[in-house]
């Protein structure tokens, strides 16, 4: 197996990110592929708060951050302004957790693909407002504990299923999109790779387990992250083209396990277990991952 | 030098193509909107060599041009009204982050109810975002007013994002002559864009936008408000340059006749083309008007108070509302006076908002009516020429 990190970090140690957290990982593994040449472009969230308090900063790549919703468009202004200034070979990387990028960002994402700038997109999806102290997010899946979708007497939590937004960027008829996550972390880099190699707008939705928000010890965040992908609840994919028949599921659990499993080790998800199991909402979760697992032919 | 018949948009138009700009990032709004289709057409034509980015809201316009500025190139962008509105918290970023692009605002009034015509509110509710506000009277104005804004704005010194505002249809739509400057004198005022400090460069990393605790941030806004005070040094040396090339004086508080005025009149914007046809008329009649014009709005012109000081009345007509208090020029001029023991009586007067018209009638009713009824009533407002008010 190679070294997945290089040497020299891009993201410095020293940073303020939660133990176990999963963007921390994540990030790690995507600057390792984009290497030094490479300007970063943060909306607000978790990460850029962890990372640029003054006088510090953990970037050792250019790194700019404006505010929350306006990332892929501070992006859009660096494409074109570097290729005013006749700069090649620089990639623009955007990362953007699922509020700046399923809801607050959405518009200026869908602008930035449709003008076809050359950014890659990562969207960081830890499954809710972790930043601001776990609120829901339409990223956040059904059923789901947060501050805002509590459960209780009249709520199970989260009521509505999460937004494909993998879809949604593939409806926009750009050249690469895909999922990924960090424990299949080869299929993540060669998507990094690939996503930066396009002639245009590139978008990957990661899912980044978040011990802190998804309640789960801070060891486990691999191990969350594995399980995601072997019950079907998040699918590795990636499609060229813009075209869903172009769709390659890239990584294919020998074995899907129950939903279970997953729910299980995350507090989130407890009130699905005690006081009293319902095994109503998880037959329902379980229901939805298959119809969803048997379009991708898993 | 050449003289063209324009309207106030293609005078904006004009004179950012000839500062040269890399980077235009725009979305359209009435009365705005021929800026960047003039823009886009030089483009399109190799008139002007830019990248032009046709973004999907004002939000995204303002902070592509923060990204392109922050990459290192000269940048454009032009709304107005909820555009502007729209822009709002990301005006202060642009200032925050010291990025020196320049913007020009049709001045259109905020809806409800909506209204495409000319009133200020828009721009003097960006009176605190950090970005330098020149206001224009013509469309010379507003060619000149680009043209300097860019050298004032990227002056080391300053560093500072600023607004060129130009009245709605009376300035944006309304053809004039207009002496428009050649490329050659405009290149020699106006060197090519090179970055300070603040720029995305692998060659060396920095991080722009970083997160900023008590420890800092008062630290951060103490330079901002330091750039505005060198601004105002900045900007009567910038004016000045331009005098010499180009024959126009300008001035961050233009006077029209107040050195024996006992009536000084105090506004900004195409009205007070309307207020100095009114002064020479009211003159002719015997009464002692005269008329001092706002060009430069932040950095506040602190000028204002030893030119208009020696008037009996200030009449300051606002064409906004801080609604639930005066105008803003008035809270924002009254309080220039306010450690001084000899002052003008301050009086306001709200005039045109929603584009209704200023007239000369208005001008005459302001003089001859209501600054006597105001000598001894004091009010603090008053509405002009609004149906069923005071």
């Amino acid at each position: 197996m190679k070294s997945v990190i290089e040497e020299v970090e891009l993201l410095a140690p020293g940073h303020r990110m939660c133990a176990g957290c999963g963007l921390a990982i994540s990030t790690r593994l995507a600057l390792n592929v984009a290497g030094i040449n490479t300007i970063v472009v943060l909306p607000t969230g978790c990460l850029e708060v962890t990372t640029t308090q003054y006088p510090e900063t953990s970037w050792r790549v250019p790194f700019i951050h404006v505010a929350f919703e306006n990332a892929a468009a501070v992006a859009s202004g660096i494409d074109v302004a570097l290729e005013m200034m006749g700069r090649k070979g620089i990639n623009v990387l955007a990362i953007g957790g699922d509020g700046g990028t399923f809801d607050i960002g959405f518009q200026a994402l869908s602008g930035m693909f449709e003008r076809g700038h050359r950014v890659t997109y990562i969207c960081h999806d830890n499954e809710a407002y972790m930043n601001t102290g776990i609120q829901r997010s339409s990223a956040t899946p059904y059923a789901a504990w947060t501050t805002t979708s509590p459960y209780g007497r009249y709520s199970i939590g989260k009521k509505k299923r999460k937004k494909p937004i993998g879809i949604i960027a593939v409806a926009h008829d750009i050249p690469y999109v895909a999922t990924a996550t960090i424990a299949y972390y080869e299929d993540y880099q060669r998507k990094v790779k690939k996503a930066l190699s396009m002639d245009g707008p590139a978008f990957i939705h990661v899912l980044v387990p978040c011990p802190t928000g998804w309640r789960f010890p801070p060891d486990k965040t691999v191990e969350i992250s594995r399980l995601a992908v072997e019950t079907g609840v998040f699918v590795l994919w990636e499609v060229e083209g813009g075209r869903m028949e172009n769709l390659k599921v890239t990584v294919k659990p020998k074995k899907r396990k129950p939903v279970e499993e997953y729910l299980m080790p995350q507090r989130r998800f407890s009130h699905l277990f005690k006081p009293e199991r319902r095994q109503d909402v998880i037959d329902k979760i379980q229901r939805t991952i298959d119809e969803k697992c048997e379009r991708y032919g898993l | 030098m050449v003289k063209k018949v324009i309207e106030g948009q293609q005078a904006i138009a004009t004179g950012v193509k000839l500062c040269r700009p890399k980077v235009i990032a725009s979305y359209p709004i009435t009365p705005s909107t021929h800026v960047p289709e003039m823009l886009s057409k030089f483009v399109a034509n190799g008139e002007l060599e830019a990248g032009f980015i046709n973004v999907e809201s004002e939000h995204s316009a303002i902070s592509a041009c923060i990204g392109a500025q922050a990459t290192g190139v000269r940048t454009f962008t032009a709304t107005a009204s909820q555009g502007l509105a729209l822009m709002h918290e990301v005006l202060y970023i642009a200032a925050g982050m010291r990025l020196p692009i320049v913007m020009s605002v049709a001045n259109r009034a905020l809806s409800a109810p909506i209204n495409i015509w000319c009133d200020n509110n828009d721009s003097m509710a960006e009176r605190d975002t950090g970005w330098l506000q020149f206001y224009c009277e013509n469309a010379q104005e507003a060619i000149d007013l680009i043209i300097q804004a860019y050298k004032i704005a990227e002056n080391k010194e300053v560093l500072l994002p600023a607004m060129v505002i130009i009245d709605a249809y009376n300035l944006t739509h309304t053809m004039e002559v207009v002496d428009v400057p050649s490329q050659e004198d405009v290149d020699k005022f106006q060197p090519p864009y090179k970055p300070v400090y603040a720029y995305l460069d692998p060659d060396r990393p920095i991080t722009q936008g970083s997160f900023g605790t008590p420890e800092y941030y008062m630290e951060f806004k103490y330079s901002q408000q330091r750039a505005m005070e060198n601004a105002k040094k900045v900007i009567d040396d910038v004016f000045e340059e331009f005098e010499k090339i180009f024959g126009r004086k300008y001035e961050k508080v233009e006077c029209y006749k107040t050195s024996d005025a006992e009536i000084i009149l105090l506004c900004l914007g195409s009205m007070s083309g309307t207020a100095k046809e009114a002064v020479d008329r009211l003159r002719e009649k015997g009464i002692k008007v005269g008329l001092a014009k706002i060009t430069v709005f932040r950095p506040f012109p602190e000028e204002v108070v030893e030119v208009t000081k020696n008037a009996r009345v200030l009449a300051i007509l606002d064409r906004n509302i801080s609604l639930g208090y005066t105008g803003v020029l008035r809270t924002e001029v009254a309080s220039a006076f306010v450690n001084l023991s000899k002052r003008p009586l301050i009086a306001n007067f709200i005039v045109g908002l929603g584009g209704r018209d200023v007239t000369l009638e208005d001008f005459y009713e302001i003089v001859e009516r209501k600054i006597p009824e105001f000598k001894k009533t004091k009010r603090l407002v008053e509405w002009i020429n609004v149906k069923g008010g005071a």
